[in-house]
């Protein structure tokens, strides 16, 4: 078992905490994503599903500011951020945490120091991690290295890493790709009462209906647009 | 600003999970450190003691009178004393003198004795004045009295009231310890007598080596010194003891530069590693640092942590280089002495001094050149965006950013041009460029011509006949040939510097030894055992060499220093009888010499050494006037021969003519022929029987060559040294590039692990990827290092020694060294191997890293 880390945020009011305005990419001659516009709103736990190639994990890239569009604006709690400037660093620090597909934890670094990672980029108090660590299960672990961990349990050490900052916005790619049914089901159910538990809001990209049914709502996304899935499509 | 300690935790992690390549790179910094810092160390130590014991002989004159000859008459003394704006004079007489007592156990063992007259010296050169034994003042003007510095009494092993041998030439002179000194300079080995005594007791009757001069109150030197040239005439020469300081400097500047750049080549390898390194670290990292920008670390961040990796390298390597430094120029003084066995520095004990200075400029240039290192691919990393750079697969697209084929064609070509520069200030400065810039533009090039070479080999291998290793290893050589190429780096700096001074020292070596052959033409050659010894042989000594049974003929040789230019140390003039119509039977000519019929009547024929043309200008047919004797001769340079004995320049000229210009006819060296079935050991024993038999020393032509090599091995004993540094600093490179390499590729063999191929099946694989790779890097270093070799001999020692040689390839020595290196390349990319496919690595294919 482990427990569920309880705060709120200050001031959080039921504005958008994202808004995409006519977003456009193109990769290589090929046009990825054009005109699309969306807003989540806070508190939100949405979940995007779409064929492959749609461009899904763009869309997040763009979102996380770890690349820019070509065209259109993006909008994280009315600021707004572009991938090549300091300002969007900070927002990121500030308000994003990422969960990926493939863990990205530092080899190098213990369990504690990985989780404190967003801590002391945001000068926020290090006593937060092993709070965090004993949150998604890995209490006693503290000092171990990532090595020495099994593919689940390196998923959990990025969601503590992704949430102990209390990030405004959680984005996720994939977080149960590389994971068996069993432990995709435990890491779902942790990212959601985690952020339930802290009033954020979330984005989570997947192949899996039943990662995206423990989302909020799902939206289904092609070239241009973000749309609701009906109720034919989430059975 | 990045968290203090994030930054420390960044690092530490860094360091501690790839140990091996940390080491590497601080031992890289540490070695090319030391190296430049040792030879700074010893060479300062040397050269600033040399200057402080040159000036101590001076005292507190401000001019000193020397004539271009060794020595002068004495009748210019009284005339000077006189002179208007003389406040004093003071007369020297300098003698070289031989410890006979030490000969069996030492080379060359001398010390100087100084001639002085004491009522002068008072005033002039006080701390030189003799200090007699209580008693007995009468001593400071005792024909066979002298007085000793304290390391010339610790060197011979007396004390006051003891007597000493001393030799000059073939005479034996004794003498007894009357006492100390005033104070004479540490470590120098000096003796002082009345100038009298010793005009007479070493046969150089009313001769003076040196007057040194007090100038009144109020007189301009500079006028002064102008104006008593002119009224010398050009037979006398005036110094300051800045000119004396400038002539010691010239004296060992080329052999100080030339180690220093040796140093710098081990620094220059040290910061490649730092280079290559770094690249397969960021390669490594590459997910991990996108991972950093995606949690919020800014670009300037990312540069500023890798960066100070690199930084914190240098620093240690740096400091521990220092440390190095100090400790490996305090043994080398100990053991080898302050010149390194090259010789230019003689009777001095240099102590160490740490210069702080010099140790915060080399501390900058270790920690800079890392920095400079690590910058390529810190900038690379920070500016790549994080969400290609956090897909696997993505790390090659970093050495897209390696690939410069337009720099690497600039550095070349300009490489070339500047092989046809001139020397700057008589230093090869646009040739050490030259290979720097084909160093920096091979290594450019590197990828793009690894990947033709890979990419060929690939289309000409068979999979059908080769098997899937083979195909395996050449696809991917050819396929990421500029991360092949990162490793191939070190492959192509050490061999190729390997390769160049191989060819460097064996062209020099075996030119020297072709040279002795002819300018060795006699059975048996015998001098004093003093080297440099002024007195020589007498006539009648020399009739009694000549006189020994078995003795066919002898050729008696001439050997005085002339000072032809004061700001340039003293050329040698060698006076021997040469055959006008064939020259070339003792004298290695370089080009064609003046017909006989040729020479003008009313001159002079000479012939002079390479380094005259580069020093002096002077060419063949030329008409020079110089002063000799006590006027002027009108010479004609007959024609231009190799010297590799004396750098500073060396004239031969017909024994005839010396003695009849100078009536001087005393001989410092004898060439004999012998009697065919005349037996080495007779006629030696016959030399020996003679009254002054003792003082010669007697070699036959064998022995003369081998001693000349083995001094030749001697004076490049630290080249040897800095060799081998910077091989094993280039094998390490190669070590720690392959280790970095398999590190990278850990989820590559993951992948081969699960279609089937088995570990030692990984291990073969790459053991011949390493193997290939060498190979390549072999080849290629030695083409560059062939081209490096070219500019050593043809350039950079004809401007820095001033004298040519022919190229010779040492094929078995570059074969051996081939296979060692081909060898240590296999090995260390087998052991890489074993240490990244023994982990886990089949679970490396579903992790990121």
């Amino acid at each position: 078992m482990h427990c569920v880390i309880n705060y709120t945020i200050p001031g959080m009011s039921l504005t958008p905490v994202l808004e995409l305005h006519n977003l456009g990419k193109t990769y290589a001659n090929r046009q990825v994503l054009s005109g699309l516009s969306h807003s989540f709103a806070a508190g939100e736990y949405v979940a995007i599903m779409g064929d492959s190639g749609v461009g899904k994990s763009t869309l997040l890239n763009l979102i996380a500011g770890l690349d820019s569009p070509d065209s259109g604006e993006i909008r994280i709690e009315g600021e707004h951020l572009s991938a090549e400037d300091e300002a969007a660093t900070r927002l990121r620090r500030k308000y994003l945490g990422f969960i990926f597909q493939a863990f990205h934890v530092l080899p190098q670094l213990t369990l504690l120091q990985n989780v404190s990672l967003p801590l002391l980029l945001n000068q926020l108090p290090l006593d937060r991690a092993p709070a965090m660590l004993a949150a998604v299960g890995l209490q006693g672990r503290e000092q171990d290295f990532p090595h020495q961990l099994s593919g689940g349990e390196l998923q959990r050490v990025a969601v503590a890493r992704a949430l102990v900052h209390r990030p405004r916005l959680i984005l996720a790619d994939e977080p149960t790709g590389n994971l068996d049914q069993d432990t995709a089901r435990e890491i779902l159910h942790l990212i959601r009462d985690e952020i339930k538990a802290n009033g954020a809001s979330a984005i989570i990209v997947t192949h899996s209906r039943a990662a995206a049914e423990t989302a909020d709502k799902i939206l289904i996304m092609d070239r241009h647009s973000l749309t609701p899935a009906s109720s034919e499509n989430r059975t | 600003m990045t968290p203090p300690l994030l930054t420390r935790w960044l690092l530490l992690g860094e360091w501690r999970s790839h140990r091996l390549q940390s080491v590497v790179a601080v031992l890289a910094i540490t070695l090319g450190v030391a190296l430049g810092f040792t030879i700074h160390l010893i060479n300062t130590a040397a050269v600033s003691e040399f200057s402080a014991a040159t000036r101590s002989l001076s005292g507190k004159s401000d001019l000193t009178v020397r004539a271009t000859r060794y020595t002068f008459d004495e009748l210019l003394y009284p005339r000077l004393a006189r002179y208007a704006g003389v406040a004093q004079a003071s007369p020297i007489l300098e003698i070289t003198a031989g410890v006979p007592a030490k000969a069996k156990t030492m080379h060359n063992p001398v010390f100087k004795i100084l001639g002085m007259d004491g009522f002068r010296a008072i005033t002039m050169t006080p701390d030189l004045l003799g200090v007699p034994a209580e008693g007995k003042p009468m001593d400071t003007l005792a024909d066979d009295a002298i007085f000793l510095s304290p390391a010339a009494m610790e060197w011979l092993s007396v004390k006051q009231g003891d007597t000493i041998e001393v030799s000059t030439g073939a005479k034996r002179v004794q003498l007894r310890v009357a006492g100390g000194l005033a104070r004479a300079h540490p470590g120098q080995r000096i003796g002082v007598m009345d100038i009298g005594a010793a005009q007479w007791r070493f046969d150089q009757p009313g001769q003076l080596s040196r007057i040194e001069l007090k100038l009144q109150p109020g007189i301009d030197p500079a006028a002064f010194r102008a104006a008593l040239g002119e009224a010398l005439g050009p037979s006398y020469l005036l110094t300051e003891s800045e000119d004396d300081d400038a002539r010691i400097h010239t004296m060992s500047r080329a052999y100080r530069i030339n180690l220093n750049i040796l140093a710098l080549v081990a620094l220059f390898t040290g910061a490649f590693l730092i280079f290559s390194g770094q690249v397969l670290s960021t390669i490594r990292r590459r997910s991990q640092l996108a991972l950093l920008r995606v949690l919020g670390m800014s670009r300037r961040q990312i540069l500023r942590q890798l960066l100070l990796e690199s930084a914190l390298l240098g620093v240690l390597g740096s400091l521990l280089g220092l440390g190095l430094g100090y400790l490996l120029a305090a043994a080398a003084l100990h053991f080898l002495g302050a010149d390194l066995g090259a010789g230019f520095f003689p009777g001095v004990a240099p102590r160490l001094h740490l210069d702080p200075l010099a140790a915060v400029l080399y501390f900058l240039l270790g920690t800079g050149i890392t920095i400079l290192g690590g910058l390529v691919p810190a900038w690379e990393a920070a500016r790549t965006h994080p969400a290609p750079a956090l897909k696997s697969g993505s790390e090659y697209t970093m050495l897209t950013a390696l690939r410069v084929p337009r720099l690497a064609a600039v550095c070349l070509l300009m490489g070339l041009v500047f092989t046809a520069l001139p020397p700057v200030n008589d230093l090869p400065i646009f040739g050490y460029l030259a290979i720097v810039l084909l160093l920096i533009g091979s290594i450019a090039a590197l990828p793009y011509l690894c990947g033709l070479f890979f990419a060929m080999l690939s289309r000409l291998s068979n999979p059908d006949q080769t098997g899937a290793l083979v195909t395996l290893a050449t696809t991917r050589l050819s396929n990421a040939s500029g991360l092949a190429a990162i490793a191939l780096g070190g492959v192509l700096v050490s061999f190729s510097l390997m390769v160049a001074m191989a060819i460097m020292v064996a062209s020099f070596r075996i030119s020297l030894d072709d040279w002795l052959g002819q300018v060795l033409p006699a059975d048996v050659y015998l001098h004093s055992t003093i080297h440099q010894d002024i007195r020589g042989f007498t006539l009648e000594e020399q009739q009694a060499m000549a006189s020994r049974n078995g003795v066919a003929r002898v050729d008696f040789i001439r050997s005085v220093p002339v000072t032809l230019d004061l700001a340039k140390p003293a050329i040698t003039l060698l006076a021997r009888p040469v055959a006008l119509d064939n020259p070339g039977l003792i004298l290695p000519l370089t080009g064609a010499a003046l017909p006989s019929g040729d020479i003008p009547p009313g001159t002079i024929p000479i012939w002079i050494s390479e380094a005259m043309v580069d020093l002096y200008g002077f060419r063949t047919g030329d008409r020079i006037t110089l002063p000799f004797a006590d006027s002027t001769q009108i010479f004609i340079v007959v024609g231009i021969w190799r010297d590799y004995g004396r750098i500073f320049g060396a004239m031969q000229m017909q024994l005839s003519d010396y003695r009849r210009l100078t009536g001087d006819d005393h001989a410092s060296d004898a060439a004999l022929w012998l009697h065919p079935g005349t037996a080495f050991d007779t006629v030696a024993t016959a030399l020996k029987a003679l009254p002054f038999g003792e003082t010669l020393e007697i070699m036959e032509t064998g022995r003369v060559r081998a001693a000349a090599l083995r001094q030749f091995d001697r004076s490049f004993a630290v080249t040897y040294l800095l060799e081998l540094v910077a091989i094993g600093v280039g094998l390490m490179g190669v070590a720690a590039s392959f280790s970095a390499q398999t590190l990278t590729r850990i989820r590559e063999f993951g992948m081969l692990r699960h279609i089937g191929l088995s570990k030692r099946q990984i291990y073969r694989m790459l053991t011949l990827e390493g193997s290939l790779l060498g190979g390549f890097g072999i080849l290629a270093g030695f083409l560059l290092g062939t081209g490096i070799s070219l500019i050593l001999v043809f350039i950079v020692n004809p401007q820095s020694f001033h004298w040519t040689m022919q190229l010779h390839l040492p094929w078995t020595w570059l074969g051996v060294m081939a296979l060692a290196v081909l060898a240590a390349a296999a090995l260390t990319a087998f052991l890489a191997s074993r240490r990244a496919v023994s982990g886990d690595v089949i679970r490396a294919v579903r992790e990121d890293w």
